[in-house]
């Protein structure tokens, strides 16, 4: 391939993450709302939701800083550059060596470091509630995500995302204890990072269990359009990012003709359909928890995620 | 080469000298701090560029003062050089702060005069190369700092911090002395004659462990940590920054020195103890770091994060020299030397942000302070990208050593050792832990001193800090940023380094396509902090210009919402300890015995409700009041001693010498 179709094929990522990351949100929250028999909005309504909020003025609390103002822009910029490092459909990214695997979970903790200051910058009790709780769960969410991140690039060798990838749509990965403990805590990473039931709700406002509602409380406008965008293209990640660790199945090679990109696209749409379906038939199942269970939820996964690495070290082929 | 550094070094001592009488002039810490400024800087570009330039010579110089046989002996090889450097920088930054901070010292003749001598010391430890001066710097560079300590000593906490820390300096380097004596035993105190001795390989083990407690308690290594977080924020910010940036890090060259340079090849227990030590340090030390409300006492526990996760890397590179693995030795090796330097860089522009802080409000207390970005944007400013660039986080320079340490810990299954394998990929998890619990801690610091509402009428009032205090924390700043963004430029000039002391270099970076870094191979991982910098900036750049362009760009100011309950109170705010609260509960209860005790005055009294928050040290219970007790004990009993009659005196002068008879005839 040559540079320009590099250059293109990165920005089609980008877009289509970008493009995409609203209606995966919508779909999960329409499958949620049959599953309650309820008839929902209708799938687009995350990009009417934007649009609209774009459209609207912006409403600054009076203390807010220029760091406040910034703020949205930063998480938005590291979260759709961590999301368009994931590969979907094909592996051969322009910019895939540009961070491996922990450079993006880093960038997402940019993301997050600015979003929990954003939440004491104007200086109320929510905004300090949403923020500390938010720096407790990150607490174990990110190093379980980390050695989650070690487990699996040990047995493929590798932390750039399309080399795992690869590796695991191999014959040599064959069947292992230690990809199906990491399976487990990244999963429970994942709903703690998109801040789903048990651990968050994101249907949620006033509500003293709110985590990032109440950090993004004082946002309004084309901040919140922002940040809502960030969300959304978060889950997007994660989702994805399951996807091309554990269901490697189908993706594109980066030497792939157009059949086979065709092919790996309709089946990426298919993988995220699932993973938003069984997210959703999860989130409607169970309860969301205590606060102070969170930290028992997602010190299994972390556990989980170090017996994995230990298993690895202790041997070559579990 | 030598001659200029060593040439530097006495001009610095001349200020020393002429400190005490600069400070009883008006502008005399303006001259004092200006030469210091100018000597540190030469020191710093020479040392430089015989880092990049001449790597491979080893000049050395012979003065003759010292023991009379033997003279104090100096060389400059690439590890000298590297840490002169950093020694240097900091020096020459905290120089250019202090020459506006200074001016805020009450009494400058507590500090003018022991301010040179200290960053002499500091480089003669390094240039040093046969024990005796070694020890004599080392105790120079501890004694000066210790002053510094005690300069404001009419403050009761400052004095203690200066006694615990006297006592932790002298039992360090009796250790030291202890291992000196051990090598020199068969060859002599020059450097050179131990490094071609070859000692056995069990002294050798007892000179590691001595090491260990002798430049571990220097640097802050958990359970030797006890006097860190009390003596560093004591001194004035400007020294504490220099405390805790760079004498931490002659205390990693001391280790790095002896256990690397003058010691045969390692046996791979060495590393045991190494990770053992430098993984539970940087997990405690940042648990302990979020438990603090004093900005100064943050940092300082965080040095020893930060320290942790350097020794955690010099225990790597030994594991991997040690079964033969060079090449990886290299990678671990690089990772803790980048580590050192970037440590180095957001240390000090911490330290000196928070001094910033206490001038302009005389606080250090977070729950005081509050809404500082309005009242000091360019310190906020700087400040922030310091928080940013320790928490470890991309584009900036502290996630770059952290990822290259998590890449030579990916590659620790190859090592053949059981222990070693049970013991990395825990270690490996509490650096994990360690970082994201960095990230809260710095999101505390900041969101409570800087952003949110004044907490006190002086976070209210306060004012910018001068420019020479600016300059030097937006310098710092720019250098983390760079650092971040091409760290191939500083891993290369490390590569002599690492060649010295681990046999092998990591592969060369500069010129790598768009100057990304590739630790090993590039099918294994690859970073590029320029590319996701610029990614990220066009991103956000983009963004905002079509935003504001096709939607809206119109802003409204209106009262915060906060659910329609908004309390014109600022001690409605989250406080410090209140943003702890939840991780305090979740790992305190453990780890520091933490309580939280609410004293209910009975039905019908006035009295106010009480919520106390108990926390202990546990180490400090169980290892260091044990021995003061003991102490304590032994002293009372011996004190009888002091009250005899001269008859009694005499009769044990007389059974101490027919006791010493029959020693000496047996």
């Amino acid at each position: 391939m040559n540079a320009l179709s590099d250059v293109l094929s990165q920005g089609a990522q980008m877009s289509l993450v970008l493009g995409v990351a609203p209606l995966l949100t919508g779909f999960v929250r329409k499958v949620k709302a049959r599953l309650l028999r309820r008839r929902g909005p209708p799938l687009l309504q995350p990009y009417r939701d934007l649009i609209r909020l774009m459209r609207k003025d912006v409403v600054l609390a009076d203390n807010a800083s220029w760091l406040f103002r910034v703020i949205p822009y930063l998480i938005f910029a590291g979260t759709w550059v961590a999301a368009s490092l994931v590969p979907t459909f094909g592996n051969g990214l322009l910019f895939s060596w540009t961070a491996d695997l922990i450079a993006i979970i880093a960038l997402l903790g940019s993301a997050r470091f600015f979003q929990a200051l954003a939440g004491m910058d104007v200086g109320t009790a929510f905004g300090g509630i949403g923020s500390s709780r938010e720096v407790m769960i990150a607490s174990l969410a990110e190093p379980a995500m980390l050695i989650t991140v070690f487990s699996v690039a040990m047995i493929a060798g590798s932390t750039q995302l399309p080399n795992v990838a690869e590796f695991m749509g191999s014959d040599a990965v064959g069947l292992r204890v230690s990809l199906g403990m990491a399976f487990v805590a990244l999963t429970i990473v994942a709903l703690a990072e998109n801040a789903r039931i048990p651990v968050d709700n994101p249907a949620t406002h006033l509500e003293l269990t709110m985590v990032h509602e109440a950090m993004v409380l004082e946002y309004s406008g084309r901040h919140l359009a922002l940040i809502d965008l960030s969300s959304h293209l978060k889950l997007l990640l994660y989702v994805s990012l399951i996807a091309c660790v554990f269901l490697p199945w189908g993706t594109a090679t980066a030497d792939a003709g157009v059949g086979r990109l065709v092919f790996g696209a309709l089946l990426y749409f298919g993988k995220l359909a699932g993973l938003g379906f069984l997210l959703a038939v999860f989130e409607t199942s169970i309860a969301k928890m205590r606060v102070f269970r969170i930290p028992e939820f997602l010190g299994a996964a972390l556990m989980l995620a170090l017996l994995a690495t230990l298993l690895r070290f202790v041997s070559g082929s579990l | 080469m030598i001659a200029v550094a060593l040439w530097s070094v006495a001009a610095l001592l001349a200020l020393a000298s002429a400190g005490v009488v600069l400070s009883t002039r008006p502008r005399g810490s303006i001259i004092l701090y200006g030469g210091c400024l100018i000597a540190t800087s030469t020191l710093c570009v020479t040392a430089l560029s015989d880092l990049l330039y001449f790597p491979h010579l080893t000049p050395s110089a012979t003065l003759p003062i010292g023991l009379p046989w033997l003279g104090a002996h100096f060389r400059l090889d690439a590890l000298s050089a590297f840490f002169l450097v950093v020694v240097n920088l900091g020096g020459a930054a905290a120089s250019l702060f202090a020459l506006g901070y200074g001016r805020h010292e009450d009494s400058p003749g507590r500090v003018l005069p022991f301010y040179p001598a200290y960053l002499a010391g500091m480089n003669v430890v390094v240039l040093a190369n046969d024990a005796f001066s070694f020890l004599v710097a080392w105790e120079f560079m501890s004694l000066t700092s210790w002053a510094m300590v005690v300069s404001h000593h009419r403050e009761a906490e400052n004095v203690r911090a200066g006694y615990v820390y006297l006592l932790m300096a002298s039992f360090g380097t009796l250790a030291l002395l202890l291992a000196f004596g051990l090598l020199a035993s068969g060859a002599g105190y020059d450097f050179d004659a131990i490094r071609a001795s070859h000692p056995s390989a069990a002294l050798s083990g007892v000179v590691v462990i001595l090491m260990l407690l002798g430049a571990g308690s220097k640097a802050g290594l958990v359970p030797l940590h006890a006097w860190l977080p009390l003596a560093h924020p004591a001194a004035p910010s400007h020294v504490s920054g220099l405390m805790s940036g760079v004498m931490t890090k002659v205390a990693v060259y001391g280790f790095v020195r002896i256990v690397f340079d003058l010691l045969p090849e390692p046996v791979w227990w060495w590393s045991m103890v190494v990770l053992l030590v430098g993984g539970p340090s940087a997990t405690l030390g940042v648990l302990y770091a979020l438990m603090q409300r004093d900005i100064k006492r943050v940092l300082a526990y965080s040095t020893i994060e930060n320290i942790g996760i350097i020794f955690t890397g010099l225990g790597l590179a030994l594991a991997f020299k040690a079964e033969g693995l060079d090449w990886v030795a290299a990678l671990a090796f690089t990772a803790a030397m980048l580590h050192v330097f970037n440590h180095a860089l957001f240390k000090s522009l911490l330290f000196f942000g928070a001094g910033a802080v206490l001038g302009a409000t005389g606080e250090r207390d977070m729950e005081k302070l509050g809404g500082l970005i309005h009242r000091m944007p360019k310190t906020a400013f700087a400040v922030l990208v310091g928080c940013v660039a320790i928490s470890a986080l991309p584009p900036f320079n502290g996630f770059v050593s952290e990822w290259l340490t998590f890449q030579a810990i990916l590659l620790s299954p190859q090592l053949p050792s059981w222990g070693l394998k049970l013991i990395i990929p825990a270690v490996g998890g509490l650096l994990a832990l360690a970082a994201a619990f960095a990230a809260a801690c710095f999101v505390k610091l900041y969101g409570i001193s800087f952003l949110g509402r004044p907490r006190s009428d002086v976070a209210a009032s306060a004012h910018e800090t001068d420019r020479f205090s600016l300059t030097a924390m937006l310098v710092l700043a720019a250098f983390c940023l760079v650092a971040g963004i091409l760290p191939g430029l500083f891993i290369d000039a490390l590569a002599p380094v690492s060649k010295n002391m681990v046999g092998n270099i990591m592969p060369h970076q500069v010129g790598l396509q768009w100057l990304t870094i590739v630790p090993i191979a590039e099918s294994r991982s690859s970073y590029n902090g320029l590319l996701v910098f610029l990614f990220a900036a066009l991103c956000g750049t983009t963004a905002a210009t079509a935003i504001h362009r096709f939607a809206s760009d119109r802003l409204r100011r209106a009262p915060a919402w906060d659910c329609g309950y908004p309390d014109p109170n600022p001690a409605i705010q989250y406080s410090a300890s209140s943003f702890s609260q939840p991780i305090r509960r979740v790992f305190g209860s453990v780890i520091f015995a933490a309580r939280e005790i609410g004293e209910m005055p009975p039905p019908s009294s006035p009295v106010p409700a009480r919520l106390r928050v108990e926390l202990h040290d546990l180490i400090w219970d169980v290892l260091y009041a044990p021995i003061a007790k003991l102490i304590g004990f032994a002293t009372d009993r011996i004190n009888i001693l002091q009250f005899l009659t001269i008859r009694r005196y005499l009769t044990l002068v007389f059974v101490a010498l027919i006791v010493l008879l029959l020693v000496v005839a047996l």
